[in-house]
């Protein structure tokens, strides 16, 4: 009787789940696999500013349509701010005001922004040259220091390309105590390379702007800006990457603002930290969902993950993925018969590969593992109790990690930064239990479930990792509910485990 | 490399898998409600008692840390005895104690430990160093088992105890594990004891699992295993079936410990009893399960299922299945 409430149970499962995947796929068309979706981008900015009761302003340079990309659609989350949008030489700029104000507040810029696949060819109509806002702001000190740097490349430079290349090496390499360092000491950092250079080259009579983008990369949640250098020539803006001394960019580098702004200036308010976050739009905003007007389906995208701020749908988009790992986990435990230290541990660790990667995170895995199991077995010797020995443990692993970490930045490898991602009380529990199964059962069958946890963690860092599992679970979150039925399936799984089957051969008899 | 051959050869001879185990005897026959009754040793002891049954006396009990300074009190009379937690698995954290040596304790493997030694156990056993998933425990003291020697043959140091699979009250399957040199005077088999299969109908010992294989020698003593009768074998069959009714679990394990000149005596019951006790008897528990499901309704008194095991479940009966 219990099984049939079971199996209808499943069965309902199922069935809801095959119905909402039909729909969305048929219906509304949501892309099945993920090469299928159009190159889309959702860019989020999420400016959190603390202001002190009076008036308050924040002004934001928002990204324009240029070379490759396409802004389609922005929308701005104001709550009961003021908003205004003006043009600022060569950017677009958003100000949010508001007379009185306290406390914290959040403010969010969204857009939507579509990348042509294809190379574009150089602009076919020659725009004349523009007409640079202001040609430099250096004074007294610093405008002599730019005049020698200028003068010693334009006697050098055969042409505009040159000219820049001479520049940029004197940037790159600043003498000590030269001129270069000294203008770079006020603005260091490849922006302040970039905004510099900008400036020496307008001196130097070439028209030239700092550009600062962004990398379109998937699930960038705290993204950093780039920054390069654009100049005019032959009838347009050509860009130099001063990084690698090319005369293009990325091709996933969008433009976001031009100049020696910054991309967030605020009034009146004590404390501003800007969140800049990108990730790929699955939601066919630009074919199918842009031109569907009807509120149920409308409502539907809007009461799903895509609803959600995109710093948000990262989050969600690594943790839909445990289900899964964690079906595979089951199968691999009930059916297989593998054995594994803790429960869900092995899900863990594979959440953890996937902020270092598999090898880096298989060493550093074993390192911690290692030198855990040790420092267990001196402190055996010490006679600890048992809550204040795991205590050790848990602080030795975090010392460990600490000192991974800085000893691979020194070495130049900075993944190992990222061990601090490894769940640090699941990676002590297990270093208890490995020594304890080691006392009792001896160092086979320690290094047994230590192996077996690793192929474990490994199978699910790589089933997790499956692009197109990846892609079903956010797009389709309604196959969690086929897991689930899956899952609950496996719970009434009576059969053998595959390993008991070599366990018990003496028991198969000779027939 | 998969063997469904194997698989097929398995399931005919009724052999029981983990999985069967867990989902269609011990999820269905035991309530978690009556789990404390046999995780918790002062709770078996004080239902054997009850139940008539013969257990080690319980000598003390140190509940608190306060009271480990009590503990000379409670051996001051006492020459041999025996320190266990009362929550503790696979038998970790047991000390035996034969007779002392100046102010010390001598340990059964012949080594001394003082008072500051034994009070440093204590608190491990009481912090939960030795129970499953480390609760907080309590540390009894108890009478120690004189072994009976019909054992001494086969057992290298060490107290034998015989395991008896119980199912609804009919002793279904048994085993007696003989410590190793490996296991070091422990009947564990996961630290290398060997366990004897027994014929249910006789009380007579089979050939012995080891790991995962059969033998028929004592890997230390080198004596044959098979052959050797254990005494009383039917009181040990009733006690058994008597243990349905201590504890309502439907599916138990029970440990006894037979005693030179106090008899048979319960150690410990366990709501999961480990698989290995089929390759000791080379048979199925699967089969001999259904047999019980099957018969059930005419088994309700204990003389009557005590009958039904001597009747069903001889050697010469599993070896046909």
């Amino acid at each position: 009787m219990s099984k049939k409430h079971l199996y209808m149970l499943t069965g309902i499962l199922a069935g809801v789940a095959a119905l909402v995947f039909l729909y969305k796929l048929f219906l509304l068309e949501f892309p099945l696999t993920p090469g299928e979706k159009t190159e889309t981008w959702r860019v989020e900015t999420r400016i959190l500013v603390q202001t002190t009761g009076g008036a308050a302003k924040v002004a934001l340079n928002i990204p324009q349509t240029a070379g490759n990309f396409t802004v389609i659609s922005q929308s701005f989350v104001t709550g009961g701010w003021g908003l205004t949008t003006a043009t600022e030489g060569f950017n677009r700029q958003a100000t949010y005001s508001i007379n009185k104000a306290e406390g914290e507040h959040a403010l969010y810029y969204r857009a939507v922004v579509h990348r042509a696949k294809t190379v574009r060819p150089p602009p076919g109509a020659r725009s004349e040259e523009p007409e640079i806002p202001e040609k430099t702001s250096y004074v007294d000190a610093e405008l002599s220091a730019a005049r020698t740097i200028v003068r010693a490349a334009t006697r050098e430079a055969a042409d505009s390309q040159t000219l820049i290349r001479l520049v940029m090496k004197q940037l790159n390499t600043p003498t000590p105590e030269g001129p270069a360092q000294f203008l770079l000491q006020k603005n260091p950092g490849s922006r302040g390379i970039a905004e510099v250079g900008a400036e020496l080259l307008r001196i130097g009579g070439l028209p030239a702007r700092a550009v600062h983008g962004l990398a379109l990369k998937p699930d960038r949640r705290n993204a950093r800006f780039e920054h390069w250098i654009e100049f005019f020539a032959d009838g347009g803006w050509q860009p130099y990457d001063p990084k690698t001394d090319k005369f293009e960019v990325p091709a996933d580098s969008m433009p976001w603002w031009y100049g020696r702004t910054r991309l967030v200036h605020a009034f009146g308010t004590t404390k501003t930290e800007t969140i800049v976050s990108v990730r790929e739009a699955f939601e066919f905003t630009l074919r199918t969902a842009l031109s569907r007007t009807r509120d149920l389906e409308k409502n539907l995208i809007d009461f799903s993950v895509f609803g959600l701020p995109l710093q948000t749908q990262a989050v969600y988009q690594l943790l839909l993925t445990v289900p899964v790992g964690i079906l595979l986990l089951v199968v691999l435990r009930n059916i297989i018969g593998v054995k594994t230290f803790g429960t869900f541990m092995p899900v863990l660790i594979a959440l953890a590969f996937r902020q270092t990667e598999l090898v880096w995170g298989l060493i550093l895995f074993s390192i911690v593992l290692s030198i855990g199991i040790g420092v267990r077995f001196y402190l055996e010797k010490l006679k600890l109790l048992l809550v204040p020995r795991l205590a050790c443990v848990v602080i030795v692993v975090v010392m460990i990690m600490a000192f991974l970490s800085i000893l691979s930045h020194k070495l130049g490898f900075d993944r190992g930064l990222s061990v601090a991602l490894f769940p640090i009380v699941i990676l002590s529990m297990t270093i208890e239990r490995m020594t304890i199964v080691w006392d009792e059962r001896g160092a086979q069958e320690a290094f047994k479930q230590a192996f077996g946890s690793l192929v474990v963690s490994v199978l699910c860092y790589l089933v997790m990792n499956l692009p197109i599992v990846q892609h079903l679970v956010f797009v389709f979150p309604e196959t969690l509910l086929l897991v689930l039925a899956g899952t609950l399936l496996l719970g009434r799984y009576s059969g053998y485990r595959l390993l008991e089957l070599p366990r018990f051969r003496v028991l198969g008899g000779s027939r | 490399m998969l063997d469904f051959g194997l698989w097929k050869r398995l399931r005919d001879n009724g052999v029981l898998g983990l999985n069967d185990r867990n989902a269609n005897f011990v999820l269905v026959y035991n309530q978690r409600r009556n789990y404390p009754l046999v995780d918790d040793k002062v709770l078996t002891k004080e239902l054997a008692i009850k139940a008539g049954a013969a257990v080690p006396d319980l000598y003390g009990l140190i509940e608190i840390q306060q009271q480990v300074s009590s503990f000379p009190d409670i051996v001051k009379d006492r020459e041999n005895f025996v320190v266990k937690p009362a929550e503790g698995s696979q038998g970790e954290g047991i000390i035996v104690i034969k007779g002392r040596s100046g102010g010390m304790y001598r340990t059964a493997g012949g080594s001394l430990i003082d008072d500051n030694q034994m009070a440093f156990h204590l608190s491990n056993i009481l912090s939960g160093v030795f129970s499953l998933g480390g609760q907080p425990d309590k540390a009894i003291i108890e009478y120690c088992v004189e072994f009976d020697p019909v054992f001494e043959a086969l057992t290298y140091r060490g107290v034998p105890d015989i395991r008896i699979i119980v199912f609804l009250g009919v002793p279904v399957m048994a085993m007696v594990r003989l410590p190793t040199r490996q296991s070091d005077g422990k009947a564990n088999l996961h630290q290398g004891a060997i366990g004897a299969g027994i014929d249910m109908a006789t009380g007579m010992t089979l050939t012995a699992v080891k790991g995962n294989s059969v033998v028929d020698t004592h890997p230390d003593t080198f004596n044959k295993v098979s052959g050797t009768q254990i005494p009383n074998w039917p009181v040990l069959l009733e006690m058994a079936a008597r243990s349905y009714e201590m504890t309502n679990l439907g599916y138990q394990g029970i440990d006894i410990v037979l005693d030179r000149d106090r008899g048979p005596m319960i150690l410990e019951l366990n709501a999961r009893p480990g698989l290995n006790i089929q390759i000791a008897n080379r048979a199925g528990l699967r089969t001999r399960l259904e047999a019980v499901e099957k018969n059930r309704d005419g088994l309700k008194k204990v003389e009557d299922r005590v009958a039904f095991t001597i009747a069903q479940f001889g050697a010469h009966e599993a070896r046909a299945a």
